[in-house]
């Protein structure tokens, strides 16, 4: 179909900084005991795509994903990692591997969303229009928007201007305004030629960028080119083209109609016949200008895909959304994960080893090896693999990853519990983050710290 | 207009000219055997001046015939004895066969009189069979060629009517002799007059093998010791049996004829009530379709789908097309989208889109080009299909397209062939569509008057330009345009009508008969003109020609002839299309309006939302197209005289 699938892993991300480090990068991050690249991965690999280019920031954390990408897909997928430096942004990765890109279009995708969405929506709808860009949006998480770093629920409500601001045309197929997180403090401007031409507007606070991108090759390395200070994908690249669809700076050379049709008389009326025909975008009726003669304005189009609400679809940017995404994907979004559920709406892995009197409620998940003593009780939990657990723990809310030993009588809340720590007797956490690497922990703490 | 009125009376006209049209004679012994008559006759079968002698060169003795024909129509009343059809056409095949067994020998009696009594209708068989001898094998031949590929459901028929027709026919003796000694080829004879009389009203395609099987029939009956019994079945394109010159000449232009003939055989139309094959074709279907559930009962034999859902699924499905050409896959989805309507926009990017498929397209290794571009132009054709059924002209379209692949020499190049096949299609855009638009505009323009009020009904491209055109020459008229739901596709050619500075007039369907006061012409676009001069259009155009006819308006279809079709519609039900359900059940830009919401799934109620009617040829003064202007009863003509020019092209 002519497509390229980019998907940019990031490296470490700041955001998630307790939770990640440089052998557990962004994308490895396990979500359901899976890295969380690996949603994305089979997401394309169901669609069909065996090609892909993983770009990923930092040489370590290239290292550890092309390890783990090379063991889980190297019979199923053909995938290239390439190496980007750190802070580059998305439009850097971008202009870095640029020489890679060779089809007519590019669809871009995060490393860390977490959708059931099918990525040829996205690439169906920009190839029916036309498109410059297409950007999947998809609704706001019900728990809120996480933009801000390491906020957890509480910082919502301090911080509630922090939106995106999406504004539609009518029909739902074109992008007119984008605005995102930190931009929004101020005012939101909006072209008025945009404005006139399109005649009405739909502006949506409750949709977010999903990042998910099909781009026109050309036009984003043109654009890569020409700004050379575009860092973000989101934040430049997108509103830069949604601000210009009506007066493109651009060249498209995938021949832009208008063009085609000076060159003689014939094509020029089997071009009218088709615009007369088709309905037209008001691109093209502001391309016509006021006469409605040949086309006088270059333009290009940007277009969305809206996520329907029955889709699931989040983006793993901070430690509230790994909570949240490792919740649903073993709760209400669990065709995600890929297990077989029990009859009790859990998975418990045959090899897992639970005390008397210990139960495991709906949607946990209990990881390969893992022991636990007499009398625990797990709701809505993830428990990684080969964890020790001790009698009377409670484990509420909370991912715990692999090899993480807890002392009896422990009780833990809301908390993220990071791989091979160590937790002592009658610790009582409630959301919490808690380090690998052998930390022991004696206190009991509350609400969000770290060690 | 009245030779019009009175041809219609006698739908024998349209058989005869259709035997005719399928007639394979090679254009060089054509025009030796008709020679004569060309020349006497040039210029008859077109009523208007207009009609330009350059375009159509080779096959004018079928318009000669036509031209016969219609003076015949008009003569109907004398040859009444003739008027069981049946009879009729058995006495001129088996009288027919005869006069050919014999070699040069003078007509046979049976012949004679046919001539004598019918020598209008007939004249051109009766000089054929008198005179030369290899133009009159052909026509059987040509007869059979119909059959093979075009009958359809006859089998019932063919069943039924050969014991009718030995007490009818007209008996002269050469004939019973015939009958008598090779029942088994007169049986076969006397079907092929029947088909020849059914296949207007019905068409299709896969009787195809159902002729074939037929054919070993005819060769048995063939191989009887009696010369008489031979030369039929060498009429039957026998190649045991080819000893004359003249019958092996008319094999060598009368075979590649009829192979193509079988590939250009459109694909039998699927009947969406009959469940097995719904189920069939849906394991074969590239996205899935959930059908409508409510469906006119009437019109259960059709695809009707659940819209909305369609366009997500095929959408999701777009990285997983591998197959699909991008450029097929965006048409496909701007029909399913709705975002290309039109039969000539259609045509167009269905055109472009194969152009840049094989643009696109290298041979894999161990396949020719010939036939796996068609099989990949076949599987993108289905996958259209999918989207939205073809409109008649786009038939046209592929056909053409499959031809000329067909048709390439084997010792091109893979970039020559290419180019060759794009050079075709860009010569097909420009020659069928936009210059016969051109030529069409010129013809409609000469019938605009000062002070004329034009009536459009829907937005047709065609028309648009012609009412553009006369606007530029300075002619001062009006323009009513009637518009309805729920598309309002009037609205966008009212727009730009109106920004060339045209006045106008906007109404709806509803206010036609009240409109139709002031009218003085009405011009109507149409999807396509079947081979009975019906018009397959948007619907509500039979209904504005209807009215415009009770009001003695003169009607103009304005019509490209790559859109028309030998297939035969009475009515506008066999074939159509169904819209969305949802388009008529609310009301654009008025979500207040909803009464309807939440009844779309009541059980006793079905939305019917039908896209196109048939006009009957009756309500149509004139039909303009690239040949000129022409009255409905020459569509077949031009169907005949078009399907060659546009294998030659």
């Amino acid at each position: 179909m002519d497509f390229q699938v980019v998907v940019l892993a990031g490296g470490t991300s700041k955001k998630l900084v307790p939770l990640v480090s440089k052998e557990v990068p962004k994308a490895l991050l396990p979500v359901a005991n899976r890295p969380v690249l690996s949603y994305v991965l089979e997401q394309l690999e169901l669609s069909n795509i065996k090609d892909l280019i993983v770009v990923v920031e930092g040489a370590d954390a290239a290292l550890c994903v092309g390890g783990w990408i090379s063991a889980a897909y190297v019979d199923r997928l053909h995938v290239e990692v390439a190496t980007v430096p750190e802070d580059v942004g998305t439009a850097g990765a971008l202009r870095a591997i640029a020489h890679h890109l060779t089809a007519k279009d590019v669809l871009v995708v995060s490393g860390d969303l977490v959708s059931d969405v099918p990525p040829g929506a996205v690439t169906a709808a920009h190839r029916r229009h036309d498109a410059v860009v297409t950007a999947m949006i998809c609704s706001v998480p019900v728990s809120g928007l996480s933009e801000a770093g390491s906020s957890g629920a509480k910082d919502k409500t301090k911080k509630p201007g922090r939106y995106n601001i999406i504004g539609m045309d009518p029909t739902k197929q074109f992008l007119l305004h984008i605005a995102t997180g930190a931009e929004l403090e101020k005012d939101t401007r909006i072209r008025k030629s945009i404005l006139r031409a399109v005649g009405q507007m739909d502006i949506r606070a409750d949709l977010m960028d999903a990042h998910m991108y099909a781009f026109n090759r050309s036009v984003l390395q043109e654009v890569l080119d020409q700004k050379d200070k575009f860092q973000s994908l989101k934040q430049d690249v997108l509103p830069y083209l949604v601000r210009s669809q009506l007066k493109s700076e651009i060249l498209i050379n995938g021949a832009p109609q208008g063009q085609q049709a000076k060159e003689n008389g014939n094509d020029k009326v089997s071009y009218r016949i088709l615009a007369n025909a088709s309905t037209p975008s008001f691109h093209e009726l502001y391309a016509l200008g006021p006469n409605g003669s040949a086309p006088v304005r270059r333009t290009h189009k940007c277009c969305v895909y809206i996520a329907s609400n029955s889709k699931y679809c989040v983006r793993l940017n901070s430690i509230q959304a790994f909570m949240d995404i490792n919740r649903d994907v073993i709760g209400e979004a669990n065709h995600l994960s890929g297990y077989n559920f029990s009859a009790q709406n859990n998975i418990i892995h045959p090899s897992a080893e639970l005390g008397s009197k210990t139960t495991v409620g709906p949607h946990c998940m209990l990881g390969e090896g893992s022991q636990m003593g007499d009398k625990c009780s797990v709701k809505r939990s993830v428990i990684g693999r080969h964890c020790r657990i001790g009698s009377n723990v409670k484990v509420v809310n909370s991912v715990v990853m692999n090899h993480v030993t807890i002392g009896d009588g422990c009780s833990i809340q809301g908390s993220v519990i990071c791989s091979n720590a160590q937790l002592q007797e009658r610790v009582a956490l409630k959301d919490c983050q808690v380090l690998s690497l052998s930390t022991s922990v004696f206190l009991s703490l509350s609400s969000n710290e770290y060690l | 207009m009245d030779a019009r009125r009175v041809s219609q009376v006698v739908p024998k006209v349209r058989q005869v000219g259709f035997v005719t049209h399928s007639d394979p004679n090679p254009p060089p012994q054509a025009s030796r055997t008709q020679s004569v008559p060309i020349e006497s006759n040039s210029g008859t079968p077109y009523d208007s001046p207009d009609f330009s002698p350059v375009m159509i060169p080779p096959p004018r003795h079928h318009s000669e015939n036509l031209s016969h024909l219609r003076s015949a129509a008009v003569a109907v009343p004398e040859s009444s004895s003739r008027r069981p059809m049946w009879d009729d056409r058995v006495a001129v095949v088996g009288s027919y066969n005869p006069g050919n067994s014999l070699l040069g020998q003078p007509v046979s009696p049976n012949s004679s009189e046919v001539n004598s009594e019918a020598s209008t209708t007939l004249g051109w068989f009766g000089r054929n069979s008198s005179g030369k001898f290899s133009a009159g094998s052909s026509f059987p031949g040509g007869g059979f060629d119909l059959t093979t590929v075009k009958m359809e459901n006859f089998t019932q028929l063919e069943g039924k009517k050969p014991e009718a027709v030995p007490g009818k026919g007209g008996g002269g003796g050469v004939e019973v002799n015939n009958r008598e000694s090779s029942s088994n080829t007169l049986k076969a004879k006397t079907t092929k007059a029947e088909r020849r009389e059914t296949q207007e009203a019905q068409r299709a395609a896969k009787a195809a093998g159902k002729a074939q099987g037929n054919k070993p029939v005819a060769a048995a009956g063939g191989a009887g010791p009696s010369n008489i019994l031979r030369q039929p079945s060498q009429n039957r394109d026998d190649p045991a049996v080819g000893s004359t010159i003249a019958g092996s000449d008319r094999r060598g232009g009368d075979r590649p004829p009829e192979r193509e003939r079988k590939k250009d055989v459109p694909p039998p139309r699927m009947q969406f009530d009959d469940q097995g094959r719904v189920n069939k074709s849906k394991k074969r279907a590239v996205f899935n379709q959930p059908e409508a559930k409510n469906r006119v009962e009437l019109f259960r034999h059709l695809p009707q789908y659940e819209h909305g859902s369609q366009l997500t699924d095929l959408e999701s499905k777009f990285l997983e097309l591998d197959s699909m050409h991008p450029a097929v896959y965006k048409v496909g989805v701007q029909y399913l989208a709705g975002d290309v309507t039109g039969g000539n926009a259609r045509c167009i990017a269905m055109l472009r889109a194969f152009q840049e498929v094989i643009n696109d397209y290298s041979t894999p290794p161990g396949k020719t080009l010939v036939r796996d571009l068609t099989a990949k132009i076949s599987s993108y054709v289905s996958f259209l299909i999918e989207c939205r059924p073809l409109s008649m002209s786009m038939g046209n379209a592929i056909r053409f397209q499959k031809s000329r692949i067909a048709k390439l020499p084997l010792t091109l190049s893979e970039t020559e062939a290419k180019a060759a096949l794009c050079n075709d299609i860009d010569r097909f855009i420009n020659e069928k569509i936009i210059l016969a638009d051109k030529v069409i505009v010129r013809h409609a323009a000469t019938k605009v008057r000062d002070g004329d009020v034009l009536l459009t009904y829907g937005s047709s491209c065609v028309v648009e330009m012609i009412l553009l055109y006369a606007h530029e020459l300075g002619k001062q008229f009006r323009v009513v345009v009637v518009d309805s739901r729920p598309k309002h596709e009037g609205q966008a050619l009212l727009r730009r009508l109106l920004a060339k500075g045209l006045s106008c007039t906007y109404t709806h369907i509803n206010a036609v008969s009240y409109i139709m006061h002031e009218v003085t012409r009405v011009f109507l676009g149409a999807s396509s003109v079947l081979s009975n001069g019906t018009t397959y259009s948007r619907v509500g155009t039979a209904c504005v020609a209807m009215v415009a006819h009770a009001f003695r308006v003169p009607v103009l279809i304005c019509c490209e002839a790559y859109k028309f079709h030998e297939r035969v519609q009475l009515d506008s039900i066999c074939s159509n299309e169904l819209g969305d359900s949802n388009d008529i059940a609310r009301v654009p830009g008025r979500p207040d309006v909803n009464s309807m919401d939440n009844r779309t799934n009541e059980k006793n109620l079905q939305f019917l939302n039908l896209m196109y009617d048939a006009t009957p040829s009756e309500y149509v003064s004139m039909i303009i197209t690239d040949y000129g202007m022409i009255p409905p009863t020459s569509v077949p003509v031009i169907v005949r005289e078009y399907r060659r020019e546009y294998l030659l092209i």
